[in-house]
């Protein structure tokens, strides 16, 4: 690099442009906090839908499904499930509680997690609520995920 | 090595070595439930395997950064570390953390691992990358402070230079990231937001800070290049990381329920993130061309400039290639997204820790450099390893570019499943891939007992 550029003027660059992209940032998730009552679905976060995601989450759905397609790519979308089964809880609730035991040969399978009858209504819930999530330019792109 | 209590690092390495074979064989183990689904079923499910895929490269890692930074400080500051008896605590109750949770996910389902460390109590488990009991976060939480204090007091009381300033700069950033991991709201647009505090903020944030001081490092001492050169370069290039990556986080900001000016800013900000990346290869090469003197060390110095290369091409260009919104649009989620994942954390963050690890490992054993029989052995492994990364690369990038397009782009999508069989060649072809990634690092570790002649010190116009 040039002599003309100098150490001292690098270091001002990295420490004004951390601090202000820092800030601005900041300012952003502020104003993102803000504005996502009109779109996270919230009227419809029920205690069954809270009990829904903590059952999500102590069995790493995540470990195989993608949510709003973040998590791993081995299994479906499970963000629009609900719509893609057609509206129904007990189309998704049918499906967990039918995954045989031992797999299918040759085959990915989902593990059956044994669920009671309570906590399938609340995992199907569950995926009902972020399927009403209002996201931008309504990704997925198809009903496929 | 100039003080005793660098030698610390060794067993960092160590363990650091032996968690990365534990994290490959779990890899291709993933790789062959990918085409044959019921591979180890319902034994050891694939989100198992993931998780304990993933979170050994998260934990090896840490090991690597931590016996980086033990290595280099105490030479950086001209004294010995501070406290050596509290770096070798942490070493076992860090490895002891990492061992028994990982043992947990294999040994019992994860729900009963989150029944037993009474996940209820603070409820942080299930999260991609972050499944961890809570009780292991927060011993996670102990150990970093415990080696933040370690060696922010080294550096206090010692010399400072610009190499430790950031070094300390990036590790209290992903100190202070991680704890964003505690925070799990019911609010799922809130959750995936403030997640990304810790992933994003850690691998295009902070890390790039550890990374660039690490690589800053290793190429003062094996080019003799002046100081005031290489840390010009440093000031720039995490100037632009930061830059670039504080706001790029929007681009993870897409499709979850966030306002949609992050279309935008995600876009644009993260189209300029790999320039911070084309610096360290443009820096790099510089300062090895107007190296002063020829290390004997040739491994280390083929790793360094390998980070350079790599890194640029996994998180600059692989990053690109899907980071902008109308693009993201169609590959979010896809393998697309896996190709992209591979090469950047190989390419940054594994090879600069391999790089330290070639640098110091030898100077730690009492020699200035390996021998030549196993140095030609290790950059056998460095060939083996990145060639077949880049294999792996383009072999996800391939299933991908079709599932986009069978899935997600033509006039008549197919269902996930549907689409997962017509794409399987390229996960056969990447489980080979995979298996040659798994024979270069067998030999990697093989050439630390390689015995051959001794090297001779060619250009000792500088001492490490």
């Amino acid at each position: 690099m040039r002599e003309t550029f100098t150490k001292g003027m690098a270091r001002n660059i990295y420490y004004g442009g951390a601090v202000f992209f820092f800030l601005v940032l900041i300012g952003l998730t502020v104003d993102t906090v803000k504005s996502i009552p009109k779109t996270d679905n919230r009227e419809n976060l029920s205690e069954q839908v809270v009990a829904g995601k903590y059952l999500w989450e102590v069995n790493d759905c995540i470990g195989c499904h993608t949510l709003l397609g973040e998590g791993a790519y081995f299994a479906p979308e499970l963000g629009n499930v609900y719509t893609r089964f057609g509206k129904s809880t007990d189309a998704i609730k049918g499906f967990i509680k039918s995954r045989p035991k031992t797999g299918i040969p040759g085959r990915r399978s989902m593990p059956q997690f044994n669920f009671t009858d309570e906590e399938l209504e609340q995992i199907a819930q569950f995926l009902k609520y972020v399927d009403g999530i209002k996201i931008a330019r309504d990704w997925p792109p198809n009903v496929q995920g | 090595m100039k003080y005793e209590s660098q030698g610390i690092a060794k067993m960092y390495f160590i363990a650091a070595i032996g968690l990365f074979v534990g994290q490959i064989l779990f890899g291709v183990t993933l790789g062959l439930q990918y085409v044959m689904g019921d591979f180890l079923f319902p034994a050891i499910p694939f989100n198992v395997a993931r998780m304990v895929h993933t979170n050994l490269l998260i934990v090896w890692l840490l090991f690597g950064f931590m016996g980086s930074a033990y290595y280099l400080v105490p030479e950086e500051s001209e004294r010995e570390l501070y406290a050596p008896w509290l770096a070798k605590l942490m070493f076992w109750v860090f490895l002891a953390a990492g061992v028994l949770t990982i043992l947990g996910y294999l040994l019992v389902p994860y729900a009963t691992l989150a029944e037993m460390t009474m996940n209820h109590l603070l409820p942080t488990m299930g999260r991609e990358f972050l499944e961890q009991p809570t009780i292991t976060k927060i011993g996670i939480v102990i150990v970093v402070l415990a080696f933040l204090f370690n060696i922010g007091m080294t550096i206090l009381t010692g010399k400072k230079t610009v190499i430790t300033l950031v070094l300390i700069t990036g590790l209290i950033g992903l100190a202070v990231f991680f704890l964003f991991a505690f925070y799990v709201p019911d609010n799922l647009v809130l959750d995936k937001y403030f997640w990304w505090f810790v992933v994003h903020l850690w691998v295009e944030g902070v890390w790039e800070l550890i990374m660039a001081s690490l690589l800053a490092y290793v190429l003062i001492k094996v080019t003799g290049v002046d100081r005031e050169v290489i840390e010009k370069w440093l000031y720039i290039i995490i100037a632009m990381a930061l830059i670039s990556g504080l706001l790029g986080t929007g681009h993870h900001f897409f499709w979850i329920g966030t306002p949609d000016y992050w279309q935008w800013v995600g876009s644009i900000f993260s189209a300029l993130e790999p320039i911070p990346f084309f610096m360290m290869t443009l820096f790099a090469f510089n300062v090895v061309n107007k190296r002063r003197r020829d290390h004997p060390n040739k491994a280390a110095v083929l790793w360094a400039l390998g980070t350079a290369v790599m890194a640029f091409l996994g998180a600059g260009v692989w990053g690109f290639l899907h980071t902008l919104a109308p693009v993201n649009y169609y590959t979010h989620g896809t393998q697309i997204t896996a190709a992209h994942g591979h090469m950047a954390f190989y390419g940054a963050y594994v090879m600069v820790v391999l790089t330290m690890i070639s640098y110091s490992m030898p100077i730690m054993r009492g020699q200035k450099a390996a021998n030549e029989r196993a140095q030609v052995l290790e950059m056998w492994s460095f060939w083996l390893m990145t060639v077949s990364m880049v294999f792996i690369t383009l072999f996800l990038t391939g299933a991908g570019v079709l599932q986009v397009y069978l899935q997600r782009y033509s006039e008549t999508p197919l269902p996930f499943m549907v689409v997962q069989d017509k794409i399987e060649i390229f996960y056969w072809l990447r489980e080979v891939a995979g298996l040659v990634f798994l024979i270069g690092l067998l030999l990697y570790v093989y050439s630390f007992f390689a015995k051959g002649k001794e090297v001779e010190d060619i250009g000792a116009a500088v001492t490490s």
